[in-house]
């Protein structure tokens, strides 16, 4: 992580209507490395990545992707940037080397065909090159796409929500991509809902409501949030889970196969509400070190979906 | 700044999904051929064997000879021969028949004497464009049914005005209308149609598709996607074009008397200003529905206001200036002009011009409107 940031943005805001979808946001992402964007629904992830990849004009705020003014700079950003977007954004009506030629040519790059067949090679998709986008499945499509945003060679992926609707299997298989490509020096910027993926992240903004709540190494998130976590396992689960669950001190209760960990900030409150049950019978009762899975549990539990303009814009 | 290569890529996607998008593809073909068998043939503005009744207040050879010419000319098919006054008014009047032809009392001595009586030819108002293929041919009918009789009049009566008169009475006179006329028309028509409609769904397709965003978030420049989008088209206006000039000197024997380098010039320029103008409602309509209806806005003054229906001089002021605002008016006065009248590019300046400032006028608001962000 050397040099200055790729992506070195403060105060971006922007509104849609009298709604603030995103508000005074910094961001420093440094080179090189998979910075995750965690948050629910509505809460401004897409917003934010447009606006530094210069699809959308920020309101308020300045600063700097690769070198060039978000504000003013925006044709410059655009031929650095892969931008996978949400929703599969490629030509359904192309071919696969329809569409990886066509945004060869937009990008300008020599030795099309090289690059072309490559692209396509690399996908394992050789015998397949004809055959019409709309007709791959949902993980296929997903690996076309992240193909296209590579055919220039980006120093920056921007990837909202890549893998949403894509089988495990192949959501592992993306994000072994990306470490590579990680390891090759690409920055990526990655908007997520999935726990899976948040992990697979160097570091983490937690955004509600178009605020940053959270901005940390993934690995050092339980130990800021101040999380207390106990295990319970044994005994009657269901009847254990109708108890815990709203009690003061238990902030989250989540089933892990075979046993609960219930969650809370207050560790006496928590211990408290732990203390009650622990009577019934066979009922084996643990505290443990709160991890990232419960980190998450209790960011996601925190704010339901945010209700607000992000997919109208 | 601007990319050849940007643009060529836009450009031979365009192509491709041009090609894959076979029933559109078919329609724009097939839109012409049946424009042109609806207009062209089944809107026959030059009918034949229209019912006709003759009242014959006098007999003889030349009245004889006069009938025998009205049949061979197939024009009019002689259905009833009245003799009383009120009969052929009737029939005429219920619309049994088209015409009523009255030759007159005494005609047949009248005529020797060179007292120029008078055959009344009495049009059913009511059908204007049907009367007026037997109107214009009535005098020719007269003159070729007389033309023996006259070799045996009197030498004073030879040379000067003919021994008879043809009087027409009808309502009111419209244009002339023509295939001659309605087919160069319909070049236009069809093309103002069929290019307006293909581009304004150039950029809703794919803001609705979800493409848009890709395409966006590429270097590609505004001006750019503008003419890759809006070049491949010319291709199917070209081809349109073929089709009707072909069914104009094939089908219809209309002649093509202008200059074709003149004609090709002005056909240029006026498919990219509709396909400008579909690019500029494109720029504006959320959704292909709306740019539907928004083409349909546009084309129907293109229609009726530009002097493809209706005699352009015979409008109101204002609805000439709406006219003259609208790129098919000023091709219709060029195409017929080179066309019909065999114009050159001298006689075309007049309404080259405005074309051109329409176009410019339509690309320059497209560029401005073309939003560069989602926002």
């Amino acid at each position: 992580m050397n040099g200055e940031p790729v992506i070195d943005v403060r105060g971006l805001t922007k509104r849609f209507g009298d709604k603030t979808v995103v508000d005074h946001f910094d961001l420093k992402v440094p080179r090189g490395s998979i910075y995750g964007f965690l948050g629910p629904n509505g809460s401004g992830k897409t917003t934010t990545i447009r606006m530094v990849c210069g699809l959308l004009k920020p309101d308020e705020g300045e600063g700097t992707c690769l070198g060039h003014d978000v504000l003013h700079e925006s044709v410059k950003i655009k031929s650095k940037v892969g931008y996978m977007t949400q929703r599969f954004s490629l030509y359904e009506d192309l071919s696969i080397r329809e569409n990886l030629e066509f945004f060869s040519r937009l990008y300008g790059l020599d030795n099309l065909r090289r690059r072309v067949n490559e692209s396509i090679e690399s996908l394992g998709l050789k015998g397949r090159a004809g055959q019409l986008a709309g007709e791959l499945s949902g993980g296929w499509k997903q690996r076309l796409a992240l193909a296209v945003c590579m055919i220039h060679n980006p120093k920056l992926l921007l990837l909202d929500e890549p893998t949403a609707g894509v089988d495990p299997k192949a959501r592992r298989d993306f994000w072994d991509t990306i470490r590579l490509y990680a390891s090759q020096g690409v920055t990526t910027l990655v908007s997520t809902h999935y726990m899976d993926e948040a992990v697979q992240c160097d570091r983490i903004a937690y955004i509600a409501y178009g605020k940053k709540l959270l901005d940390a190494p993934t690995a050092e998130i339980p130990g800021r949030l101040g999380l207390h976590a106990f295990k319970l396992d044994n005994g009657d689960l269901d009847k254990l889970s109708s108890i815990l669950k709203g009690a003061p001190g238990v902030d989250i209760l989540a089933r892990f196969g075979a046993s609960i960990h219930v969650c809370g900030k207050d560790r006496d409150k928590l211990a408290a509400a732990v203390d009650r049950v622990r009577d019934m019978e066979g009922v084996r009762i643990k505290e443990i070190e709160a991890g990232l899975e419960e980190a998450f549990i209790y960011l996601m539990a925190e704010s339901d979906d945010n209700f607000s303009a992000e997919d109208a814009a | 700044m601007i990319s050849f290569s940007r643009i060529a890529a836009v450009f031979i996607k365009e192509l491709v999904q041009m090609r894959r998008d076979r029933p559109t593809f078919a329609i724009m073909i097939m839109v012409p051929v049946m424009q042109l068998a609806l207009f062209g043939f089944a809107i026959n503005t030059d009918p034949r064997h229209l019912p006709a009744a003759v009242e014959l207040r006098d007999e003889g050879p030349l009245t004889r000879s006069f009938l025998a010419s009205l049949k061979q000319s197939t024009y009019v098919e002689i259905t009833d021969i009245v003799h009383g006054e009120a009969q052929g008014e009737e029939l005429l009047r219920s619309g049994k028949v088209n015409f009523l032809i009255v030759i007159p009392e005494n005609f047949e001595s009248d005529f020797v004497r060179g007292e120029r009586p008078e055959i009344l030819v009495a049009a059913d108002a009511s059908d204007p464009v049907a009367a007026s293929g037997v109107i214009g041919a009535v005098g020719e009918i007269a003159r070729r049914a007389f033309a023996p009789e006259l070799d045996r009049l009197p030498s004073k009566l030879r040379g000067g005005a003919p021994p008879y008169n043809v009087v027409v009475h009808r309502q009111y006179n419209p244009e002339g209308v023509t295939a001659f006329n309605i087919v160069p028309g319909l070049l236009g028509v069809i093309l103002t149609m069929t290019m307006t409609m293909i581009t304004s769904i150039a950029l809703t397709r794919e803001r609705e598709r979800g493409t848009y965003e890709a395409l966006l978030s590429s270097p590609v420049r505004p001006l750019e996607i503008m003419v890759g989008k809006t070049t491949p088209y010319i291709l199917v206006g070209a081809i349109q074009t073929g089709i009707i000039l072909l069914a104009a000197r094939y089908v219809f024997d209309i002649p093509f008397t202008g200059n074709m380098a003149a004609f090709v010039l002005v056909l240029s320029i006026f498919i990219f200003t509709n396909l400008m103008l579909g690019y500029l409602i494109s720029t504006v309509a959320r959704t292909q529905m709306q740019a539907m209806q928004m083409t349909f806005f546009v084309f129907l003054p293109s229609i009726l206001l530009s002097g493809f229906m209706f005699p352009f001089r015979a409008m109101p002021a204002w609805a000439r200036a709406i006219g003259e605002a609208l790129p098919n008016t000023h091709f219709l006065r060029m195409v017929r002009e080179i066309m019909l009248k065999g114009a050159s590019f001298a006689d075309i300046q007049g309404d080259l011009g405005p074309l051109l400032l329409i176009l410019f006028v339509l690309a320059g608001i497209a560029l401005l409107r073309f939003q560069r962000t989602l926002d």
